[in-house]
C-alpha cells in the first residue's frame, strides 16, 4: 500500500503530463495558437457562385491567412450567396478590396483571396465588399472551351 | 431510535418466512434473544442460518412475518434509520472479510473514521486498544494478506467491535481454524460480549466449541427451528436429530446416502 | 422442427436477458451517479483510484503511442511518396491519431489493463464479502468503492488518449523526419495548417471522454454483478474487456459519423 504522499505525487505527475499532452496537441499540432485567440471584425460579400467554399475555410491575402469564413447564406432577394467572413483585427483593408474564390493547387480546397484596392478609407466591422469574383465552375470552363473551339472552327471555314 | 422496552428481548423473530426465487428457505421461524445472552444457531449447511442473520441485519426482507430488533421491525425502517441501527450492530463474516487494500490498523479504524468526527490521535488510541483486546496490537501495520486465518479472524473481530455495538453477529466464526485459534476466538467472543454488555448471536455448526461457550442454542433444520435449549439440555437430548448432530454420527435422520437406485440393481445393470 | 423452434427460443431468451441486464446496468449507473457526492467531497478517494487506473496505465499507453506513431510514419510515407505528397506526412500522422487512433486505441488498452483490473478487484471484494461487510457497517459500498473508481476512469481516459496522440505524433516525427528525411519544416507546418483545434482535437477529446464513461461503467458493473466465485470473477473480467472493446468500436463509428460527416 503506497504512502499517501507518494500516491498524490504520482497522480499529480500523471495529470500534469496529460494536460501537457493536450496543450502540446492544441498548440504544436493544431492551429490554436495561430488564430482563435485573435480579435476579428466581420465583413460580408456577395457571390454568384461559391463553388465548393465551406465554412471555416481560410481567407487569404497575398497567400497569407488573414481570416476565416464564418457563415454562408443564400440571399432570397438578390439570388446570390452572401458570405460572411471574420478578418484578424491586425489587418486593415481598403474599402474597395475585392474578393475572389480561389482553389489551392489544382483540385484542392477552396478559399477566399482578398486583393487590396487603393481607397484610403478602411473596411469596418459590418461592411460589404463591392467587387467579387465567383468560383470557377469546371463545367462552365469545359463548355466555354468547347464553344471557343467550335467558334475557331467556324472562323477557319469562313 | 432504539428505546428501552419492558421486555428484555433484543431480537425477536416472529413467524418469519423467507423465499428466494421460489425456493422456501425459512418456513415459519420463531425465536427470541434476550439482552446479554450469547446464543448459538446451529444446523447443517443450507438450513437457513446465514439467511436468518442477514434478515436480522436488514440485508434481506422477510416474505412473511417480522424481525424486530430493539422492538422495531427491521424491514420497516427507513434508509437512514437502518443505517443508524447498523452502527449499533456488528457482524463478523466468515473468514473475516477484512478490506484487503488497507492495513489492519486502517481496517479497525474504518468505522471510526467513517462515522465519527474523532481526531486521529483519539482514533489511534482506540484502535490500539481494540487490537490489544484481541491480542494483535503488534500486528497493526500488517496487511490482511500477511495474516494467518486465525489472526485475520481476530482483527475482523476487533473491527466488528470498533464502535462498541450492542448486538454482535458471527457467521461461522470457527470455520477453518486450528484448535488453538478456535479456543481463542471462542474466549474472545464471550469476553467481549460480557465486557461490552452486548448480545451475541453465533451461527455455526461447530458443536464442541459452541456448546462450551453459549447460554442458549437454537437448532435449525430445513428452514425451521426443530429444537432449542441450554447446552446441557441438548447434550442430554435423545431426539434423534439432535443426537446425531451433537455426537457427530454418520447416519441418522440426516441420511448418509444421497438418494439413489437400489444398489444391487445399479451394480449389475451394466452401462445404459 | 422442434430444434429450430428451440433455437429461436434460446435466441429470444438470450436477447431478453441481455436487455434485462442492460436495464439493470443503467439503474446501476444512475445509482453510482447519485451517490457520487461523497467521493467528490473526499477527493482523495478518487485520487487513489486515478493512481491505479491511470498512472499504472502510463507505460503501456506511452509505449504503444510511440510505436503506433512510428508505424504511421513508415506506412504513411510509403503511400504518400507515390503521389509526391510526402511533405503531408505530418498531416496524415496527426489527423489519424487525434481523430481516431488516440481515443480508440488508448480506450482499448485502458479497457484491457485498467478495466479488467477494476472488474477483478470489485468482483473479488464481492466474493470475499467485503462489500457486504461494508454495508453492514453502514457505509454504502456504491459511494465508497464504486463511484471513486468510476470517476477516476472518466478523468483518466481523456488524459491517456491525449498522451497517446502526443507520443504518436512524436513517433511519427522520429521516423518521418529523423529516420526517413521528410522536411522538418513542412512536417510541422502542414500539420498545423490541417489540424483544427475545434474540429479535430476537441472532437477527439470528446470521444475519449465518451469512451472513458463507457469502459469504466462496464468495468464497475461487471465487477459488481459478478457471481462470487472464481469462475464468476474470471468470466466477468473477460466480459469487461470484450464488451468494452466492442462498445468502443461501435461508439467510435457513431461519433465519427456524427462529428466528421461532410468534412
Amino acid at each position: 500500500m503506497m504512502k499517501r504522499k507518494a500516491l498524490d505525487l504520482w497522480v499529480g505527475v500523471f495529470v500534469a503530463i496529460g494536460l501537457g499532452a493536450l496543450l502540446f496537441l492544441a498548440l504544436k499540432v493544431g492551429n490554436l495558437a495561430s488564430f482563435s485567440a485573435a480579435e476579428t471584425y466581420l465583413v460580408k460579400a456577395n457571390f454568384d457562385n461559391i463553388g465548393g467554399l465551406k465554412k471555416r475555410a481560410p481567407v487569404k491575402s497575398a497567400g497569407v491567412v488573414v481570416g476565416r469564413i464564418e457563415d454562408i447564406v443564400f440571399d432570397t432577394e438578390t439570388y446570390e450567396a452572401t458570405v460572411t467572413f471574420s478578418i484578424d483585427k491586425r489587418y486593415e483593408f481598403p474599402k474597395d478590396t475585392s474578393a475572389k474564390i480561389l482553389t489551392s493547387g489544382l483540385l484542392g480546397e477552396q478559399y477566399v483571396g482578398l486583393a487590396a484596392g487603393g481607397d484610403t478609407a478602411k473596411l469596418k466591422d459590418g461592411d460589404k465588399l463591392k467587387i467579387t469574383q465567383s468560383a470557377v465552375v469546371l463545367e462552365n470552363l469545359i463548355s466555354q472551351f468547347l464553344f471557343n473551339k467550335a467558334a475557331d472552327g467556324n472562323k477557319d471555314i469562313k | 431510535m432504539l428505546t428501552k422496552l419492558a421486555t428484555d428481548n433484543l431480537v425477536e423473530v416472529d413467524n418469519v418466512n423467507f423465499a428466494y426465487d421460489s425456493r422456501q428457505i425459512l418456513k415459519g421461524v420463531n425465536l427470541a434473544i434476550r439482552r446479554g445472552q450469547v446464543v448459538a444457531i446451529m444446523g447443517l449447511s443450507g438450513c437457513g442460518k446465514t439467511t436468518l442473520l442477514r434478515l436480522i441485519g436488514g440485508a434481506l426482507r422477510p416474505s412473511a412475518g417480522e424481525v424486530r430488533v430493539g422492538g422495531r421491525a427491521v424491514a420497516k425502517l427507513s434508509h437512514d434509520e437502518l443505517f443508524a441501527l447498523r452502527r449499533k450492530m456488528g457482524m463478523l463474516f466468515q473468514f473475516g472479510a477484512l478490506f484487503t487494500d488497507m492495513s489492519c490498523y486502517d481496517n479497525v479504524a474504518f468505522q471510526m473514521r467513517e462515522h465519527t468526527d474523532l481526531p486521529e490521535e483519539l482514533i489511534d488510541d482506540l484502535v490500539l486498544m481494540k487490537l490489544q483486546a484481541v491480542g494483535l496490537r503488534g500486528a497493526h501495520q500488517l496487511m490482511p494478506s500477511e495474516l494467518s486465518g486465525g489472526m485475520a479472524r481476530r482483527v475482523a473481530l476487533a473491527r466488528t467491535t470498533a464502535l462498541d455495538p450492542m448486538l454482535i453477529m458471527y457467521d461461522e466464526p470457527f470455520a477453518g481454524l486450528d484448535p488453538v485459534s478456535m479456543g481463542v476466538i471462542g474466549q474472545l467472543i464471550r469476553r467481549l460480549n460480557d465486557s461490552l454488555g452486548a448480545t451475541s448471536i453465533i451461527v455455526t455448526h461447530d458443536v464442541a466449541e459452541a456448546l462450551q461457550l453459549v447460554d442458549y442454542v437454537y437448532f435449525m433444520s430445513d428452514g425451521m427451528i426443530v429444537t432449542q435449549g441450554t447446552p446441557d439440555e441438548l447434550r442430554a437430548s435423545d431426539k434423534p436429530f439432535v443426537h446425531q448432530f451433537v455426537h457427530g454420527e454418520m447416519d441418522g435422520p440426516m441420511p448418509f446416502h444421497y438418494p439413489a437406485e437400489d444398489y444391487g440393481r445399479d451394480l449389475f445393470a451394466g452401462k445404459a | 422442427m422442434t430444434t429450430v423452434i428451440g433455437f429461436f427460443e434460446h435466441l429470444g431468451g438470450r436477447a431478453t436477458s441481455a436487455i434485462h441486464r442492460l436495464g439493470f446496468a443503467s439503474r446501476f449507473l444512475l445509482l453510482t451517479l447519485r451517490n457520487s457526492g461523497m467521493c467528490f467531497r473526499r477527493f482523495s478517494l478518487i485520487v487513489r483510484e486515478i493512481y491505479f487506473a491511470g498512472v499504472l496505465s502510463l507505460i503501456i499507453i506511452l509505449v504503444s503511442g510511440l510505436f503506433v506513431g512510428m508505424v504511421l510514419g513508415l506506412q504513411g510515407y510509403d503511400t504518400l511518396v507515390r503521389y509526391g505528397s510526402s511533405s503531408a506526412l505530418g498531416v496524415l500522422v496527426a489527423l489519424s491519431l487525434v481523430r481516431e487512433l488516440g481515443p480508440v486505441v488508448a480506450g482499448l488498452l485502458f479497457a484491457s489493463r485498467a478495466g479488467s483490473a477494476i472488474t477483478a478487484e470489485i468482483g473479488l471484494m464481492k466474493a470475499t464479502e467485503q462489500l457486504a461487510a461494508m454495508e453492514m457497517m453502514a457505509v454504502d459500498p456504491i459511494a465508497r468503492v464504486i463511484a471513486p473508481r468510476f470517476w477516476a476512469g472518466v478523468i483518466s481516459m481523456p488524459l491517456l488518449a491525449a498522451m497517446f496522440s502526443a507520443m504518436g505524433v512524436f513517433g511519427g516525427y522520429l521516423v518521418g523526419v529523423r529516420l526517413i528525411g521528410v522536411d522538418e519544416g513542412s512536417f510541422w507546418s502542414q500539420m498545423q495548417a490541417a489540424v483544427d483545434f475545434q474540429e479535430d482535437i476537441l472532437n477527439g477529446v470528446i470521444k475519449s471522454v465518451v469512451f472513458g464513461v463507457a469502459v469504466t461503467w462496464i468495468a464497475v458493473f461487471e465487477g459488481y454483478d459478478a457471481p462470487p466465485t472464481a469462475e464468476g470473477v474470471s468470466g466477468a473480467t473477460t466480459r469487461t474487456v470484450v464488451t468494452s472493446s466492442l462498445t468502443i468500436l461501435a461508439l467510435d463509428f457513431m461519433l465519427t459519423a456524427f462529428m466528421f460527416r461532410g468534412a
